[in-house]
């Protein structure tokens, strides 16, 4: 079975992974190469903290035991001049100012309650975890289960062994469908054609334009993050330490700005400061409102922050869904076709289950999780865009 | 006339208006940060290359080739 | 209401801007990182710096008169402009890098972008090594803190600017014991007639450059064409070079290597356009990746213009011209006003010169001369095994930017950002910086109470 697979973030790249593990020839095709969009544009969180009870924290348990085992595959078969994923286990630290720490100790209850590690953390033992947060924190809750990859490095990794395993990948766009009786069989692209069996659609924020061209509908839109670098410093942040509004965010279909407190140190020695969910479309103006009340926070959450220097700025584009869940499986009337898509800021962690999902569908291998709750055919997503 | 700044606690010498640069090549040094274990000073000597920083008066990250010396700033190596 | 024009950059370009703004009856804000007007080329400092080094001063005094007039924010880094809703222009006023600066946000009417540019230095084997900068620092701390980089100098690189600077370097005591020029004795004779200093067309130009070649002669220092530095030695500083003789397209000729005890090596191989604030503001960039402008001096972007090196490079003389051009147009002056006739002959005249200096523009052999171990990304430690490495393994520009750091450290890929995009001949997307100049995260958060662009919408 020849598949195409339409994107190379990581959502393609773990697509393209398993269905290559499984067995299938994959074709991989992105305009932007690999990595080129959201997938390296985001921190590359693996988190369980953010998470309610729900179908998500299902597929996010699953995919965060899944991570562990890929990323050590991955780092262990490298090839050469190729990176590590940087794969950390650094636990996360979600905390919270006076005023904050009823809703944060029910929602750490609540997540306790479906198997999360979710540990109660008083402000003596915060310090000791976290020397150089703010005094103001007075409670906080240890996640040892959240992790991160170096988004870009682990995309990558796994199309590059999704390659061992005879997948291809093109530099060329998915212009247009290539659609016989009524079944997806492949994309147009500038240098021609490329045919299959069937198509995934792992276009991300872009990938409700990208099942219209199948004739397909499929509500995915896009919400900008945005993040500062700070310059290498010595290592003062050792966790990931989120200010415990951040779960409020993930689930919100507000437009405003929304900002929510996540500071951590990379490998580089910088330290990540996030993240902004604006409703926006793919506008990239108007950044400074954002960036300067993530900057605002995060100074409060660290305070050595604010005479840290900043040395740049980045923004991505989610792709979320209006129920916030992702969309993983089969389109219900383009046969053929199916998407993995609308991870919302969650696609770096959700990745190798997601895969599996796609693999599940398009192949028939077994499912590590019910996929029912992900199905694209699900009324929220096939509503007309509001 | 003259000033008086510390490096790494010694004292160095200057001219009232030298950047924190001028003032250490004209000691002697030819640098004052590390950098992956090798040495690094002045290099682009016009504030983009970010090389010569170092930390003045508790604050890091500040371009020596730029920053006027003042009397009595304590200037220290910062090391990555 | 006065028409307000905001300048960026108080070099030639900008105090002709500024000159031409204010007699058009602009009301006229000037800014710039240094803590006195003048830019580069006419870095100075009242007590330390040795008149002797100092060309066109008259000129200066007469421009920095004229600011009388204006608002000048000296010591004021930018670090952000937004057009969206009119122009808008974030700085930070205070000593550099402090931690208590002011913050001042400029509503502008025009804005005139005279970043100027900054020394382009190619990689070379041992150029980490303390005492290699570039030949645009030896010119400053000889200018601006009256420091002779080092006892013995090797200057190199290719272009006039190298004659300044070793006059600079003799003047403030150092030695130089050779220019090293890579444009070898064809171009050159074919590019300026005979050599730069005797090159008719700009009168001027051409007695500045024979004053430095008079110097050059008076300490008798050799000038060497059509060689290039190519390998730095030392241990812990520099101790000598490898010079070479280099063909055509710069690649080093095996055989021709020698020896050279130095304690100082001054590079300069061309320049860097600064566009970063004009990429920022949308302006439409050209493919050889300087600031597009029309006869006005005007960008892609209405209200915006710009002037001097960011337009291309063409030194002093033609960024006077061209700021005076976009200065005028900028306060709503039009063109073809009798005043404007003087800038526009000498617009005309010194792109003349600034073809001529295309004599000494990169030629892509110069990767020759590296070695695997070469540092490419300074900030970062890259070296050039590492990004031919990743440049196989990875598909997009990001992906081999985050896979490699090369031009994620603290320079922002400033310094090495088009050598490695030369190295790896691919674009890499480095010229887009979302903060234009240093400012720590406490500064951005201040922003937090700042008021939206008066003429700012809902949306």
């Amino acid at each position: 079975m020849r598949v195409i697979v339409i994107g190379a973030g990581a959502i393609g790249a773990a697509s393209a992974l398993a269905l290559a593990e499984a067995g299938a020839e994959v074709v991989v095709v992105d305009r932007a190469g690999v990595a080129g969009e959201t997938s390296s544009r985001c921190e590359g969180n693996i988190l369980v903290s953010d998470k309610g009870p729900g179908a998500e924290a299902e597929l996010a348990i699953v995919a965060n035991r899944a991570w562990r085992a890929l990323a050590e595959r991955l780092d262990a078969d490298r090839g050469p001049g190729q990176p590590a994923t940087e794969f950390e286990a650094k636990g996360g630290v979600v905390v919270a100012f006076p005023g904050g720490e009823a809703a944060l100790g029910a929602f750490a209850a609540s997540q306790r309650g479906i198997g999360i590690t979710a540990n109660e953390v008083d402000a003596s033992a915060l310090r000791a975890l976290e020397p150089h947060l703010s005094p103001e924190v007075v409670r906080g809750i240890h996640y040892p289960d959240d992790a991160q990859v170096q988004p870009s490095l682990a995309t990558q990794a796994m199309l590059a062994r999704a390659v061992r395993l005879g997948a291809t990948v093109r530099v060329t766009e998915a212009t247009g469908a290539r659609v016989r009786a009524g079944r997806a069989i492949g994309v147009e692209t500038p240098e021609g054609p490329i045919e299959g069996d069937a198509v995934v659609n792992c276009a991300g924020p872009w990938a409700g334009e990208v099942a219209a061209r199948f004739g397909a509908r499929l509500d995915i839109r896009p919400r900008r993050g945005l993040i500062l670098v700070t310059v290498p410093m010595p290592q003062r942040v050792f966790h990931k330490v989120y200010d415990a509004d951040y779960v409020g965010a993930v689930g919100s279909a507000d437009a405003a700005l929304q900002t929510s407190t996540v500071v951590e140190s990379t490998p580089a020695g910088t330290v990540l400061i996030g993240s902004s969910r604006e409703r926006v479309g793919f506008s990239e103006s108007n950044t400074l409102p954002a960036l300067a009340e993530i900057a605002a926070k995060a100074a409060r959450l660290f305070p050595f922050l604010a005479d840290t220097m900043l040395l740049r700025s980045y923004h991505g584009f989610r792709p979320y869904a209006p129920d916030h869940l992702p969309a993983i499986g089969a389109d219900g009337e383009v046969a053929g076709l199916f998407h993995a898509a609308g991870h919302e800021g969650a696609g770096i962690g959700l990745a190798p289950t997601t895969g599996d999902l796609v693999a599940h569908a398009v192949l028939g291998v077994p499912a590590p999780i019910d996929p029912a709750p992900f199905l694209p055919t699900r009324a929220a997503l096939r509503e007309e865009a509001a | 006339m003259t000033i008086r700044i510390s490096f790494d606690g010694d004292e160095v010498l200057g001219r009232e208006g030298q950047t924190i640069a001028g003032v250490l090549l004209a000691s002697g040094r030819r640098s004052w940060r590390t950098a992956d274990g090798e040495e690094r000073g002045v290099f682009c000597g016009i504030g983009v290359c970010q090389d010569c920083v170092v930390t003045v008066n508790g604050v890091g990250s500040v371009r020596a080739c730029q920053r006027t010396a003042c009397d009595g700033d304590a200037i220290e190596r910062e090391v990555r | 209401m006065k028409r307000r024009v905001v300048i960026l950059g108080a070099g030639p370009a900008g105090l002709a801007a500024a000159q031409a703004a204010l007699a058009h009856g602009a009301d006229v804000v000037v800014i710039d990182e240094g803590e006195r007007v003048g830019g580069q080329f006419w870095r100075h400092h009242d007590t330390l710096t040795d008149r002797r080094l100092q060309h066109q001063w008259a000129r200066f005094e007469r421009l920095r008169g004229a600011l009388e007039r204006a608002t000048v924010h000296a010591s004021t880094s930018v670090w952000r402009v937004d057009t969206e809703h009119g122009v808008r222009v974030h700085a930070l006023h205070g000593p550099v890098d402090a931690v208590d600066r002011e913050p001042l946000v400029i509503d502008a009417d025009a804005l005139v972008i005279a970043t100027g540019a900054h020394d382009r230095a190619l990689p070379v084997p041992g150029w980490t090594l303390p005492g290699v900068t570039t030949a645009g620092a030896a010119q400053a701390l000889a200018k601006r803190d009256g420091v002779a980089l080092g006892g013995r100098t090797v200057v190199a690189g290719a272009g006039p600017f190298l004659l300044p600077v070793a006059a600079s370097l003799a003047q403030v005591g150092g030695e130089v014991v050779e220019v090293v020029e890579a444009a070898g004795a064809r171009a050159i004779a074919r590019g300026w007639g005979r050599a730069p200093w005797q090159f008719a067309g700009v009168a001027g130009k051409a007695g500045e450059l024979g004053e430095y070649a008079l110097s050059l002669a008076r300490h008798r220092t050799p000038y060497r064409i059509g060689q290039a530095v190519t390998r730095i030695h030392g241990e812990r500083a520099v101790e000598g070079v490898t010079i070479q003789r280099v063909d055509a397209r710069w690649r080093p000729i095996a055989g021709t290597e020698r020896h050279v005890e130095c304690d100082a090596v001054a590079l300069g191989h061309g320049f860097t356009p600064r566009i970063e604030a004009a990429i920022q503001a949308g302006c439409a960039i050209s493919p050889d990746r300087f600031v597009v402008v029309d006869a006005r001096q005007g960008t892609s972007v209405a209200g915006v213009f710009a002037a001097g090196e960011v337009t291309g490079i063409g030194g002093a003389d033609a960024a006077l011209a061209e700021g005076a051009v976009a200065g005028f147009a900028a306060a709503g002056g039009d063109p073809a006003d009798a005043r404007m006739r003087g800038p526009l002959a000498a617009r005309r005249r010194m792109h003349a010169f600034a073809a001529r200096l295309a004599t000494h523009d990169i030629a892509p052999g110069w990767t020759a001369w590296l070695d695997d171990e070469t540092i490419m990304c300074r900030c970062e430690s890259v070296t050039v095994a590492r990004l031919t490495a990743a440049a196989g393994a990875a598909g997009s520009s990001r992906g081999i930017r985050l896979a490699t750091r090369a031009g994620l450290g603290a320079c922002q890929g400033r310094t090495c950002g088009r050598s490695v995009e030369a190295l790896l001949g691919r674009p890499l997307g480095l010229d887009r910086r979302p903060v234009l100049s240093s400012v720590r995260i406490g500064e951005l958060a201040a922003c937090a109470d700042e008021a939206p662009a008066a003429s700012a919408d809902a949306g």
